[in-house]
């Protein structure tokens, strides 16, 4: 079992999360060529290592979370919540 | 070498087992092949098998980091079947079953494949309309052996599982795929390295490829854990390791993510279940058959996150054990034997890729998602034919890096472009 630490609810079993995917992925504009959507919809790194990813806390705050995780000894190393203004908001009530 | 037969059986019975000679040959690198490729599973030795057999191709290597049959060779379920939907998986993976069906006598080594049919339980009329479908295709693209089965049929078969019609999701019929059924995967693997061995293959294991050296778009060889080997041609069959050899050539992307997938056996049992059978409900997935030891050898869903670790997390054991116990009740008081998890290429459709790189002698063999097993013969065959050729057997034209540039995408779930979901 992984443990996570989720910044909303405290550190908890991976079975109550979701994993999303590659947490580097930008997804390009509306209007930006095909080639740019076709790498970011199906291209990966697929990183043995430390990667950034998406996990959801799907049975818990139901919030979206950045986990830096290591794919071979899945030790994680950071998490923080996936939208940047509440990231923000966390670090100023803390 | 000796060839296997009942002649030999008998003779080398009478005298003492003694003249036996090992089976492949433990050579050292030499400085230059025509081909190498890397990895020693059963796609890199069916590959270098057909490369001899079917284009004359012999001064070939195959390089193994660990030893031969160590790998996804080892830690797989052994279910074969061709019950495939998609315009050139179909194709492919029947011409896979055809291949399995003469393997032991192709090879001269007893595989042990046993056709005793694939079994898909369905649960709901919309389930019998849509197996119906997709055993209507496999019917109209020469696959006479598909069929539905009504309850009373399976319950005959299949005596011993839970026809309860109170069970959360009682059993209404069944998809039988009858060409179906299993191998042992040592016996194909060790096949495979002897037939090779054979026609001048060298194996070469405990053999790390630590480097790939290019000239432009070229590459020019390997650096290993044994020293350089320089080549015409490299095949890449390395399963979830795929990305890490990509990178290793100097590129970055593929559409290939690494899972792993656990797989479970049982202390051995008399005999219980006479076919492969798969249980698909909701969020439940679950495939179980009896190997001819006798333990019950199943699996269920991959860990739902990447990994590259070769060891599996507790919350699938539990998923699976709760499947079995649902699909099989009998088996509560059943001990496990063995319990492991290999690394798995989950691709962006569900679908492999046999296919030309960027680079100009660089050829991939990748994105096995559950199924590389079965694959086997005829990945070896369309991946020895590209790697001969320098273009793809029509059969495996669109199982290539460029299908979804092209917006093609063989998804035979229909799950999108999520790795995790191509279970």
């Amino acid at each position: 079992m992984i443990r996570i630490p989720c910044p909303f609810c405290g550190t908890r079993d991976h079975s109550e999360f979701s994993y999303g995917g590659d947490g580097s992925i930008k997804y390009p504009a509306l209007d930006a060529p095909m080639e740019d959507w076709h790498d970011a919809v199906f291209q990966r790194e697929n990183i043995c290592g430390r990667q950034v990813e998406t996990w959801h806390h799907v049975n818990g705050c139901r919030m979206w979370l950045l986990v830096e995780r290591d794919t071979m000894t899945h030790e994680i190393h950071s998490v923080r919540p996936a939208h940047p203004d509440m990231a923000q908001a966390l670090e100023v009530t803390a | 070498m000796t060839r296997f037969s009942a002649w030999n059986v008998f003779w080398q019975g009478m005298s003492g087992q003694k003249g036996w000679s090992r089976q492949w040959r433990d050579p050292e690198p030499k400085p230059h092949y025509d081909v190498v490729i890397i990895g020693g599973g059963l796609h890199g030795l069916a590959t270098a098998y057909y490369l001899a057999k079917n284009h004359g191709i012999h001064n070939i290597a195959v390089l193994e980091k660990g030893w031969i049959g160590g790998g996804n060779a080892g830690r797989n379920t052994t279910i074969v079947r061709s019950n495939y939907t998609q315009p050139g998986n179909r194709e492919f993976y029947e011409h896979s079953l055809k291949l399995w069906e003469e393997l032991s006598h192709e090879l001269n080594y007893n595989v042990m494949f046993s056709q005793r049919s694939h079994i898909t339980l369905l649960h709901s009329p919309g389930a019998i309309d849509a197996a119906s479908r997709n055993y209507n295709i496999m019917r109209l693209t020469g696959n006479d052996d598909a069929e539905i089965w009504s309850l009373e049929r399976l319950k005959e078969a299949a005596p011993h599982l839970n026809y309860d019609a109170t069970a959360r999701f009682p059993i209404m019929g069944a998809a039988v795929h009858k060409r179906a059924g299993t191998a042992r995967h040592d016996a194909v693997i060790w096949g495979y390295a002897r037939a090779a061995d054979q026609l001048g293959i060298d194996i070469i294991q405990n053999c790390e490829v630590t480097g790939i050296t290019r000239d432009g778009s070229r590459v020019t060889g390997v650096e290993t854990s044994r020293g350089r080997i320089s080549t015409y041609k490299l095949g890449l069959a390395v399963a979830g390791s795929s990305s890490r050899l990509w990178s290793l050539a100097g590129m970055r992307h593929l559409p290939i993510e690494s899972h792993k997938l656990q797989a479970f056996v049982s202390e051995p049992l008399k005999p219980l279940l006479d076919q492969v059978v798969v249980f698909g409900m909701g969020g439940a997935h679950f495939y179980i058959s009896q190997s001819d030891k006798g333990g019950m050898v199943f699996g269920g869903d991959l860990d739902w996150y990447k990994s590259y670790a070769q060891k599996g997390n507790l919350p699938i054991v539990q998923d699976v054990a709760e499947a079995a116990m649902s699909v099989l009740p009998c088996l509560g008081r059943v001990r496990l034997l063995r319990h492991w998890s290999g690394v798995v290429d989950m691709s962006m459709d569900g679908s492999h890729f046999i296919s030309k790189t960027p680079l100009d002698n660089l050829y991939l063999n990748a994105g096995w998602n559950y199924g590389g097993f079965k694959a086997t013969p005829a990945s070896g065959t369309y991946f020895a034919d590209l790697i001969a050729n320098d273009r793809p057997h029509r059969v495996v034209a669109n199982h290539d890096l460029k299908r979804f540039e092209r917006g093609i995408q063989l998804d035979e779930r229909g799950a999108g472009p999520d790795p995790k979901l191509h279970g």
